[in-house]
């Protein structure tokens, strides 16, 4: 092969490399947003007299260490592939959406600054400044993912500038920034991020105890992330009801490609399942009227189908935005039963469920979170397709035309592959260690 | 006149990313060179030490100066973007294995490991400023058009210019590390090691100012525009250069590590807006000036105030992760034994 290739192979090569990128990166940004609260947590309570919470936040603070680190360089090359893929958007709409990029890169510098605190100092500072050390963090890395949410959120609605012959006049950043879907979007994700967080670490915990070691550390480091984790899932399913809605009011085609919607239709039904063959969903299950009413309030009403628009802006992978949107509402709802369980022994007998079953099912909640967030951002980006900014630019046109950029992917396959197994093993090794001396535990 | 203001917070981000985190990349230099593994422990440990709180704060300066790029001159960040896709992938993929290996590297505790973590991260250390460099010195040279992807891909950054930035940030990012690595040794104690330092201090202050004299022959042939630049409106500060790098080399020798981070820091400075005040007002030279390529003006000012109220968090935050990581105990900073 040699360096040259048309643009066309560049716009899915880049896309696949731009798909891979974030794809990895939010998992590390999730536990960037969500981690600090839980180790704050922690260690907030061992200060106040609890031994094993001590133990668990400076475990989590050491491996919170490996992963920020990661998380950090992860999003350093999304920084780069805007340009290097992107040019196109960014030349034309930089002025309009970089700012919240730009006010992105201080709170980096806060987390940043203050993880290097907290981390480095732990033994020097005064138990409670410590703690108030790492205030800055959990807070800076919630502003993060708000500001770039807001970025991806004006994508979906692009507002706040005018297009005079093809040239962006008059943008105005913040109503940019504050359009429509930045609500919705950014409350979706901060929540989808605490809930990564916590099912994932109890998901260690479940695994510790199920090989035996029921000891209260091991109970903490499941029950605390746990419980934050199951209490937001109600939260997050009110807030993806609403976040439909609104994709359903400004980005119908998108709604019908989520709900396999072929045609528009009257009292429409909700699609679960089924894949698309020659246009038409087949195999489906159905509930009839169901989707009128989530989607418009009205049992009786039209709810537009993918023909409402000509086939070149539609979005091709109907089926895969279709099936992942089924999965991450799946998922929730699973997850919500997991927290009914838990509240109702809870309510029952004061404690939380001790079978093996119940570990089993909190060890699967872990992946199964990160599957359901992975789920809502193919529903998010590959549902706007065609459009990079939705209606106004087609990813096509943003694309960097330049020759050879296909080996960028190549390279990013082989470095994140490497990268994705080289971070597991570190960190199960760090997590048979054990900083305090304490017994071999496995987390 | 908001477009020079932004302007200017981009100049001073790179300018501390250059002095701060270049030195962390240096310091990944010197891990390279430190010798086997039992000789070169106390060199490593005190790289690892030094670097450790603040290498990810620095890094941040990079991130800042792309935002500033494509939100106040979108056109240019484009240019740049697609123009030299390659050399900023190889820094991408540099600034991942950099940073990776660092943080497992302190994560793991046996040797071999240790090992393979601590040779990533001295390579990519070096990688990574040569790829910067050489994306400076095709922008210095002129080689980077307006418009995506309308330059050189390979010709844009395979040249004499960006052969020379790459070189030169390889060797100003190891001598400032040398410098202000010799006054952390000395302040913890560890005299063996601030005088192995001192030595590759001095050594590379040689070399670079070496290299910087070589260098004019370069641009004069292969970026004539620049030369002129920096022989007209740049020629004080190239002097400055010139002067800060003796005095550099004095106060090395007479052992006044203090000073010299200061002069050190001081002579790089002078260099880079030597480049700058040659260049200016021309972004992409000939092709985009400061106020040519500007986002509007309703863009600009949400910029600047921005940047400046959040400058107002960032320099005590700053200040005070210096002065915490400078006033480290040595017994309780962490450990790196290879
Ligand atoms: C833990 C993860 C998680 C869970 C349990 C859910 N979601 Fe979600 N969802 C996300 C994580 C997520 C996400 C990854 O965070 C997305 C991608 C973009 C965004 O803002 O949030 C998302 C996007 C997203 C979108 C697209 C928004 C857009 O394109 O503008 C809709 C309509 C929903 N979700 C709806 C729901 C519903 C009705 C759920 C009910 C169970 C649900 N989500 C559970
Ligand atoms: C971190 C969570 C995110 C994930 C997992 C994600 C996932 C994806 C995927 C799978 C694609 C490829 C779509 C396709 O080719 O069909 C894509 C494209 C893209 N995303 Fe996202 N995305 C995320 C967040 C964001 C955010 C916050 C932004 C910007 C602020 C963004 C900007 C883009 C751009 C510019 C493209 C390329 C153009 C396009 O395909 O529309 N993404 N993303
Ligand atoms: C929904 C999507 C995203 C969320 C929620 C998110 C959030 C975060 C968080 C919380 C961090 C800190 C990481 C950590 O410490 O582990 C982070 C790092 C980073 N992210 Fe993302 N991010 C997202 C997408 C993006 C995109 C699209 C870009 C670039 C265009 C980006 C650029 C970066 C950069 C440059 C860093 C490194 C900052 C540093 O050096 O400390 N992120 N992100």
């Amino acid at each position: 092969m040699g360096l040259v290739a048309d643009a066309s192979s560049n716009l899915g090569a880049a896309r696949a490399q731009m798909g891979l990128s974030l794809g990895w990166h939010i998992v590390f940004a999730c536990l960037g947003v969500g981690f600090p609260v839980l180790i704050l947590i922690a260690e907030w309570r061992g200060i106040h007299g609890d031994p094993d919470s001590m133990r668990l936040a400076r475990k989590w603070a050491k491996v919170a260490g490996v992963l920020f680190a990661v998380g950090a360089v992860s999003g350093t090359i999304l920084s780069f592939e805007m340009g290097l893929l992107w040019p196109g958007l960014m030349g034309k709409f930089g002025s309009v959406y970089g700012l919240p990029f730009a006010l992105e890169g201080f709170a980096f510098f806060i987390e940043a600054i203050f993880l290097g605190i907290y981390l480095y100092a732990w033994d020097r500072l005064k138990p409670k400044v410590h703690l108030a050390s790492g205030v800055p963090i959990a807070i800076a890395g919630v502003a993060s993912a708000f500001f770039v949410v807001t970025a991806n959120a004006w994508m979906n609605n692009p507002q706040g500038f005018i297009l005079v012959n093809g040239q962006v006049t008059d943008p105005q950043p913040l109503t940019a920034m504050l359009n429509a879907a930045t609500p919705v979007e950014t409350g979706h994700m901060i929540l989808a991020a605490f809930m990564v967080t916590g099912f994932l670490i109890a998901s260690v915990y479940a695994v510790a105890m199920l090989r035996g070691r029921r000891d209260r550390y091991h109970k903490v480091g499941l029950l605390l992330p746990l419980i934050i984790a199951t209490a937001l899932t109600p939260a997050q399913i009110v807030v993806g009801d609403i976040a439909a809605r609104e994709v359903a009011d400004n980005q119908p085609v998108k709604l019908a490609a989520m709900e396999g919607l072929a045609h528009a239709e009257v009292g429409a039904g909700e699609h679960i399942g089924g894949i698309f063959i020659n246009g038409q969903l087949r195999y489906a299950i159905v509930l009839p009227h169901v989707l009128a009413f989530l989607a418009k309030g009205d049992i009786n009403a039209t709810v537009q189908g993918l023909d409402s628009v000509p086939p070149q802006d539609r979005p091709e992978a109907v089926t895969l935005i279709h099936l992942a949107f089924n999965v991450m509402v799946g998922i929730g709802f699973l997850l919500l039963g997991l927290g009914a369980w838990l509240l109702g022994s809870w309510v029952r007998g004061r404690r939380a469920p001790a079978s093996c079953w119940f570990l089993r099912a909190a060890i699967v909640a872990g992946p199964a979170a990160v599957v359901a967030m992975e789920s809502g951002w193919i529903v998010t980006e590959v549902g706007r397709q065609p459009w990079i900014v939705y209606e106004v630019m087609r990813t096509a046109d943003a694309v960097n035309p330049a020759p050879g950029l296909y080996w960028g992917l190549v390279a990013l396959v082989v470095v994140y592959t490497v990268l994705t197994s080289v971070t597991v093993f570190v960190l199960r090794r760090l997590a048979r260690s054990n900083g305090n001396g304490a017994t071999g535990v496995a987390v | 006149m908001l477009a020079n203001v932004v302007l200017g917070f981009l100049w001073g981000g790179i300018t501390a990313y250059v002095l701060l985190a270049g030195a962390d990349f240096g310091a990944g230099f010197w891990d390279l060179f430190s010798g086997s593994a039992q000789r070169g422990e106390a060199r490593r440990h005190r790289i690892a030490a030094s670097i450790g709180p603040v290498w990810e704060a620095n890094h941040v300066w990079l991130i800042f100066a792309l935002v500033v790029v494509w939100t106040g001159f979108p056109t240019v960040f484009a240019a740049v973007g697609s123009t030299l896709y390659i050399p900023l992938t190889a820094v991408a993929f540099g600034v991942i294995l950099r940073g990776s290996a660092f943080a497992f590297r302190g994560a793991v505790t046996d040797l071999a490991l240790q090992r393979v973590f601590g040779a990533a991260f001295a390579l990519s250390s070096v990688i990574t400023p040569f790829f910067l460099g050489t994306v400076a010195g095709a922008i210095a040279s002129g080689r980077v058009p307006l418009g995506t992807a309308r330059g050189d891909v390979i010709g844009s950054w395979l040249n004499p210019t960006s052969a020379l930035g790459g070189v030169l940030a390889v060797e100003v990012a190891a001598y400032l590390a040398a410098v202000y690595l010799t006054a952390d040794a000395r302040r913890v104690g560890e005299s063996d090691v601030a005088e192995w330092f001192r030595s590759r201090a001095l050594l590379m202050g040689v070399v670079t100012g070496l290299t910087a004299v070589a260098g004019i022959a370069v641009l004069r042939a292969d970026a004539p525009h620049l030369f002129a630049g920096l022989t007209g409106r740049g020629l004080p500060l190239i002097a400055a250069t010139a002067l800060f790098g003796i005095v550099s080399l004095v106060l090395l020798l007479r052992r006044s590590y203090l000073a010299v981070r200061v002069t050190a820091a001081l002579a790089v400075v002078a260099v880079l807006w030597g480049w700058g005040a040659g260049q200016y007002p021309d972004l992409l030279v000939g092709a985009a000036t400061v106020t040519s390529a500007a986002a509007p003006n309703t863009t600009l000012f949400f910029l600047v105030i921005s940047l400046s109220v959040g400058s107002l968090f960032l320099i005590p935050a700053l200040m005070l992760l210096y002065s915490i990581s400078q006033s480290a105990p040595p017994e309780t900073q962490p450990r790196y034994r290879p």
